[in-house]
């Protein structure tokens, strides 16, 4: 276990693009590797992806190990499990990070059965004793209502997953060096049980939520699935996305992937509404990161406020189309439609 | 085909409550329910019998009174059950869940071998996500998790079509059977309970097996002993800096956010090219 040293990021790849949780890895992996005084490493794996290298280097890593081939072309359990696998039992890192998404968190929970380490899911929070070198991975436990600091002492690397949109990237430095490692690992593609047949994007979907520059969300405080089609009409005048906490997704008054939170989606747009929303952490790791955020709820000890930048104390089903009525009238006064910037 | 579907008992987290003093939680406050997404996985396993022919097999890990996932298993379709409740599995991580659940399927799949093993998204307890990836290691089966539907199922040809959900949209794969699932909610409607299904439920006793009705189990891979995760501590989330609260009537409250928002022109620009 002593010669386990080094912190490593999966660096996840999609469509020829870096992930953006990879990059804010290696923004977190930065400062835990400054703190135990040991290298950050890069670990990616696929098929023509040599030429992303550099950019891991950019991010914050000091080397990238990068195994490039063809049984890599698209993610498989199999496959990708297999390359990692060899990896960190040739170089034995101390601490392995991964992106909470759904490749990730599959990747993550197949490698350290077959290492046999602990493996800590969904993390928010990062820190790491230096003396004992330990990571301390936090995440919220319980539905969210509290947050869990787990623990692996004695076995290695330790490993978590993390959320995307809750750690933050460095500016890329061009300038910055570091080594390129490349690892020629014997994959045969007769060994593989499973076979991508197809991938099918949805560009729209995405932008819905996870990009959205506004969105609306609402709570259960709307009453109704009628009184909910006020978040949806405000949301249509400003142009915004339309999401809800957990609540209203289990009332049927909303999709599932319009949930925000911690099982959701997290959202980092320009300006978050949070109406009728008490503000459970569960939902709030979700929205957090917003950068404004208002809160509209009749109940003045809501948590919801202790995060929001403005907060009205009142009823959203008198405020909301006092508010849609204002920016009707800017928009016809202006002459033209919102816009982001 | 020969399905498994692993259950877990779970509180139900939107109603559980925290003890402010010793930031436990009270587990009694909660009513104990079967993980939804589990429910889904019983439901999609019930789907697959009823066009491919076959049989139904839930297992769950817990306490004794964790019988009753396994009844209402029963009532949404499936055909027996199997329970290992042993103080040695107690304080298991995912790593140690894994690995009991596998020795049972092991054992589950001597009598009649496993085409096929489905598993909730992850429980709502726990919301790691991580034991059936774990499972299908440890059986050495191929995991495919995220499943939104389950498009084709050759049993004869030993392979299975799914449709896996992606962050930007869904991927269609192949597998090998026998393989392993792990499903999202999206996947079906849980549908009312037939009353033959219910009244078989309200009978039945599943099997029930302590550790030593296990084989080959290798006892310091189970339980706390096994788990190379702990909590460290609990603590309540860190309070995030709140802000401005708009004061006066709802009119005057409006024209303030009003007022805030069109100042903010960095985040919000009105299309001002008429004007």
């Amino acid at each position: 276990m002593q010669e386990n040293q080094g912190v490593w990021v999966f660096i996840e790849v999609n469509d020829g693009k870096i992930e953006g949780v990879s990059l804010e890895l290696l923004g977190a992996g930065r400062k835990l590797a400054d703190k135990l005084e040991v290298p950050l490493a890069g670990v990616m794996l696929g098929e023509g992806v040599m030429p992303l290298a550099n950019e891991v280097i950019y991010a914050g890593a000091d080397q990238v190990y990068v195994v490039d081939h063809p049984v890599l072309k698209d993610y498989r359990t199999e496959s990708f499990m297999k390359g990692v696998c060899i990896l960190a039992e040739k170089y034995k890192p101390e601490i392995f990070l991964y992106g909470a998404t759904p490749n990730g968190k599959d990747l993550a929970s197949a490698v350290a059965t077959d290492l046999s380490t602990g493996l800590t899911a969904d993390t928010t929070m990062l820190d790491v004793d230096v003396e004992k070198r330990l990571l301390e991975a936090s995440r919220p436990a319980f539905g969210g209502n509290i947050m869990a600091t787990i623990l692996c002492k004695k076995h290695r690397p330790q490993m978590a997953t993390v959320r995307p949109k809750v750690m933050k990237a460095l500016e890329a430095d061009t300038g910055r060096k570091g080594v390129i490692i490349e690892e020629e690992l014997e994959l045969r593609e007769e060994d593989m049980r499973t076979k991508v047949l197809k991938i099918v994007k949805d560009v729209t979907k995405k932008a819905s939520l996870a990009e959205a520059h506004v969105i609306v969300a609402g709570g259960k405080g709307m009453g109704d699935i009628q009184g909910f089609q006020l978040i949806h009409e405000l949301a249509e005048v400003i142009g915004a996305s339309v999401g809800g906490t957990r609540d209203v997704v289990e009332a049927g008054w909303l999709k599932h992937e319009q949930q925000v939170g911690q099982t959701g989606e997290t959202v980092t747009p320009k300006i978050y509404f949070a109406i009728g929303i008490s503000g459970a952490i569960q939902h709030v790791e979700g929205m957090k990161n917003s950068e404004l955020i208002i809160a509209i709820n009749k109940d003045p000890n809501a948590p919801i406020f202790d995060v929001a930048t403005y907060g009205i104390v009142g009823d959203a089903l008198e405020i909301i189309p006092k508010l849609i009525k204002q920016f009707k009238e800017l928009s016809k006064e202006k002459g033209g439609e919102m816009s982001y910037v | 085909m020969h399905i498994v579907v692993c259950v877990k008992q779970v509180p139900d987290t939107k109603i559980i409550k925290i003890n402010p003093k010793t930031n436990t939680l009270d587990r009694r406050s909660a009513p104990a329910i079967l993980n939804p997404y589990d429910a889904h996985a019983v439901q999609e396993a019930v789907k697959i019998r009823d066009k491919t022919g076959g049989t139904i097999s839930v297992l769950s890990m817990g306490p004794p009174q964790a019988v009753a996932v396994i009844k209402k298993s029963v009532e949404i379709g499936a055909d027996q059950g199997y329970l290992i409740s042993d103080r040695a599995f107690a304080g298991a991580d995912t790593l140690a869940t894994s690995y009991a659940l596998s020795k049972a399927l092991e054992k589950i799949s001597k009598n009649n071998p496993i085409d096929l093993v489905i598993c909730g998204k992850h429980a709502i307890d726990g919301d790691t996500g991580q034991v059936g990836p774990g499972i299908a290691r440890r059986l050495d089966i191929p995991p495919i998790t995220n499943v939104i539907e389950v498009s084709e199922v050759n049993k004869d040809e030993k392979y299975v079509h799914i449709k896996r959900k992606q962050i930007d949209g869904y991927e269609v794969l192949q597998s090998q059977l026998p393989c392993l699932l792990t499903v999202e909610k999206e996947i079906n409607d849980i549908e009312y309970a037939p009353m033959p299904n219910m009244i078989k439920a309200a009978r039945y006793e599943p099997v029930i097996w302590s550790v030593n009705d296990l084989e080959d189990v290798d006892k310091t891979q189970l339980g706390l002993k096994g788990s190379p995760t702990i909590v460290g501590k609990m603590f309540s989330p860190p309070k995030l800096e709140g802000g401005k609260r708009l004061e006066g009537n709802p009119d005057s409250q409006v024209e303030q956010l009003m007022g805030v928002l069109l100042e903010r022109k960095d985040l919000l620009k009105l299309n001002t090219a008429n004007s």
